[in-house]
């Protein structure tokens, strides 16, 4: 096995540097550090914040991939598999006939069979699922028995957990000495995050010790373990959400910031821009650049080594795509910041004492700005998730090979109409969804709270009427 | 006023033009006359004889963007982008790949259209204002906690789930209503109640929890405070003051909806099998007619500034103070 990069992973590995480097800044910087001290006293924040962590480590592991030599190809359908594929073993390579049931041992459609040398048609045997199991109806007992493993095994995770945190806590108590604000103290933060990494762990243990023996949320038409799937699919929607806020940041912000400033004939060209985009409907817009660039990937088949690779351009550009089409909002935002902004008085001065554009653009109105950037940031991801889902469902998102929630909503259409109702793809989608948007939402309310001023005034007059 | 909206009339040409200048060098980067022609005719060993006709009964023989051979306004004129887009803006799309007129088939698909988005779009700004005044009333309580977290919990959920969801309890389990299909006569609304309910909850949690902010900040302000101390009911208050003044980003916010509209329905109508303008574009998109997706955008966006310019005249007429110019 070779470590091998693609652009995706590339892009977002930077893009955790990055926020480390920004991890950094905030803990030197007290103001900073008093703002995201009022998210971390949010008992809701914390727990979306511990899900939402979850993802972000799965995503991780599923962003380092390996590129098999020949005869380790075997197993996989593909030549190059990610860190997860490893972890999770044989999950990622055992493929069932076709549809089977969540925790079933047997398939979901008859088959014609031979039984002692006589032709039955009966529901046969999975491959993988309960395949452990000598008597079939051992199945609760041995569901039974799994669950409580699992539970101790997720107990010792979680204690692992609190001694972390409890570590945490002790280095944060000088900082909480000091009276400048510290993550978890007070109103109930820890507490909240305690206990949803219990929920988590015990989850976690149960699912991953059945997973052994069985497909917890079934197999798909192919056979696929939909467990599986919904993890992968998880990189998928990470990514959309994240490497687009990445991608759209810079034109949003240099474009807001210059239409503000210099006003005049820049403003104008600028406005023009980003009304002429914002009048294109965005799923238009996209749909016709996808269908363009499948044109393109189409005409030049030699390009890319394997399919892994260029199903992963396709999602770059799908990032790229939608980076394009929602840049507007941001420069927007900030146009209308700089405007206020530029006319006040230290910026006044430093015009005065000759300060050059460009710096006082850079150090005087971008400082300024950051906060109305990070709640952009952070009000945009679960939008860009969700509208994954839809363009994969029109056919214009992923690389159909790609796993992502839009395929799975979109394999969703046949199986509810065939009878027996196959319902865990879609289930399993839309539990995986609503937990990372809600989280993501939830994060982000907190965000706004404490880093608009005016939420937070909005807030306190609440509290008075 | 009227000079300021000829302003605007103007300026939403040149947006226009500008998105047909988007789609247009989009796909020609990709694309050239001849490859079109070739896929048309079907196959790589086309003659370059019968391609070069092709070319010359559509009006692709001519250059993209500027004609160096052409004299005066020709130079610009005679090009396909001049002859491509220009009928645009007088309702002439040209034809699909399959040889069907465009301009008819929207004309045609128009109707159910507006027949899902309409009702959509009224029913759902009349139960978000409903509902977040609400909340607004009750702001502080715990029905006003229940609220926005059920706000957050529904618009956390993809607006797919809240279709197959809907179809699958109602159509499929219930049997209230057909699965899919349209019909042209007033018995559409049998195929349409559907499609409408689903589009006004789907857009319920954002929209109500929205609104709610608006009312909110409102209400610290001190005309209303001066109302209440007047001696009028909260209702009052809520009801006569706090909404007239909302509305107004309400009524900016109903812009941005305007395409989004389009959006919800493009999904929908596929779903519901309703022979409208999202479910052709959808269509269009899957069989990559190029003709169609980029009429379909010309007609967004011409939408979109519609809208803008209508949001100008609501402002207006919702608080006198706003003076076009």
């Amino acid at each position: 096995m070779m470590p091998t990069l693609l652009l995706t992973d590339a892009l977002i590995w930077l893009l955790v540097f990055g926020l480390l480097a920004y991890a950094r800044s905030v803990i030197k910087n007290p103001l900073s550090r008093a703002s995201w001290g009022l998210v971390f006293q949010s008992k809701i924040a914390s727990a979306s914040l511990v899900v939402l962590l979850l993802a972000v480590v799965i995503t991780l592991l599923d962003s380092v991939h390996l590129r098999l030599n020949s005869e380790q190809q075997s197993r996989y359908a593909s030549p190059i598999i990610s860190v997860l594929d490893v972890a999770l073993g044989p999950l990622a390579y055992e493929r069932e006939k076709s549809y089977s049931a969540p925790l079933a041992t047997r398939a979901l459609s008859k088959e014609s069979m031979e039984v002692d040398g006589k032709p039955v048609r009966d529901y046969p045997r999975l491959k993988f699922g309960g395949v452990h199991l000598s008597d079939e109806s051992n199945k609760a007992q041995d569901l039974l028995l799994r669950a409580y493993q699992g539970t101790l095994g997720g107990a010792v995770l979680w204690a692992f957990f609190l001694a972390a945190l409890w570590v945490i806590r002790r280095a944060m108590a000088p900082a909480v000495a000091q009276n400048s604000i510290g993550v978890f103290t007070g109103s109930g933060a820890y507490q909240a995050v305690v206990w949803t990494l219990f929920v988590l762990c015990i989850l976690g243990g149960v699912v991953s010790k059945w997973a052994e023996a069985y497909h917890v949320l079934g197999t798909d038409k192919v056979g696929v373990d939909v467990f599986y799937i919904a993890l992968k699919g998880l990189r998928t929607a990470m990514l959309i959400g994240l490497l687009t806020t990445l991608l759209t940041l810079p034109v949003g912000i240099a474009m807001g910031l210059a239409a503000g400033y210099f006003r005049g004939w820049v403003d104008d060209v600028i406005q023009y821009i980003y009304t002429t985009l914002n009048s294109i409907p965005s799923v238009l817009l996209i749909a016709a650049t996808v269908l363009m660039l499948q044109v393109a990937l189409d005409a030049n088949p030699d390009a890319f080594a394997s399919s892994v690779e260029k199903a992963d351009l396709r999602l770059f550009f799908l990032c790229a795509i939608l980076g394009l089409t929602s840049w507007t909002g941001l420069a927007r935002l900030i146009r209308g910041e700089v405007l206020k902004m530029r006319e006040q008085d230290y910026i006044l001065a430093a015009r005065a004492s000759g300060v050059s554009s460009v710096k006082i653009l850079f150090s005087h109105l971008l400082p300024n700005l950051m906060h109305l950037i990070l709640i952009a940031m952070v009000m945009d991801f679960s939008g860009l998730v969700l509208a994954e889902a839809v363009l994969s469902y029109v056919g214009v998102g992923v690389d159909p090979s790609t796993f992502s929630y839009g395929t799975m909503i979109n394999a969703a259409r046949l199986e509810l109409s065939r009878d027996p109702v196959v319902w865990w793809s879609l289930v399993a989608a839309f539990v995986f969804m609503l937990l990372l948007v809600l989280s993501a939402n939830l994060f982000a309310d907190a965000v706004r709270d404490a880093f608009d001023p005016r939420a937070r005034q909005l807030k306190q007059s609440l509290v008075r009427v | 006023m009227s000079s300021y909206l000829v302003r605007r009339v103007l300026y939403g040409l040149l947006v226009l033009l500008g998105v047909n200048l988007i789609t247009f060098v989009l796909f020609f980067q990709v694309n050239s006359p001849d490859d079109m022609a070739r896929m048309a005719l079907g196959g790589k060993r086309v003659a370059q004889e019968s391609v070069d006709q092709w070319k010359r009964e559509r009006g692709y023989d001519l250059p993209l963007l500027y004609n160096s051979q052409a004299e005066g306004v020709g130079k610009l004129g005679e090009t396909i982008f001049f002859q491509k887009s220009v009928p645009m803006f007088v309702g002439e799309f040209g034809s699909s790949d399959d040889g069907r007129n465009i301009a008819g088939e929207i004309a045609k698909r128009a109707g159910p259209s507006l027949a899902l988005a309409v009702p959509v779009f009224i029913l759902g700004l009349f139960l978000n204002i409903v509902l977040s005044l609400l909340l607004t009333f009750f702001r502080g309580t715990y029905l006003d906690l229940t609220g926005v977290v059920l706000c957050v919990l529904a618009m956390s959920i993809s607006g797919l789930f809240y279709i197959i969801g809907g179809q699958y309890l109602f159509s499929k389990t219930l049997a209230l209503v057909p699965i899919s299909g349209y019909d042209a006569s007033v018995e559409a609304w049998r195929f349409l109640i559907l499609p409408v309910i689903i589009g006004v909850v789907s857009g319920l949690g954002g929209g109500t929890r929205w609104y709610r902010t608006i009312f909110l900040e409102e209400i610290n302000k001190d005309y209303v405070r001066t109302a209440r101390a007047k001696g009028l009911s909260e209702v009052q208050v809520l009801g006569r003051h706090v909404l007239r003044n909302g509305l107004i980003p309400i009524l900016t916010g109903s812009v941005t909806v305007i395409p989004l509209l389009f959006m919800g329905s493009l999904i929908s109508e596929s779903f519901f099998g309703i022979p409208g303008l999202g479910s052709y574009t959808i269509e269009a998109i899957q069989s990559q007619d190029f003709g169609v997706v980029r009429a379909m955008v010309f007609i967004g966006s011409a939408l979109y500034l519609v809208g803008l310019i209508l949001t100008d005249i609501a402002y207006t007429i919702a608080d006198p103070r706003v003076r076009l110019a």
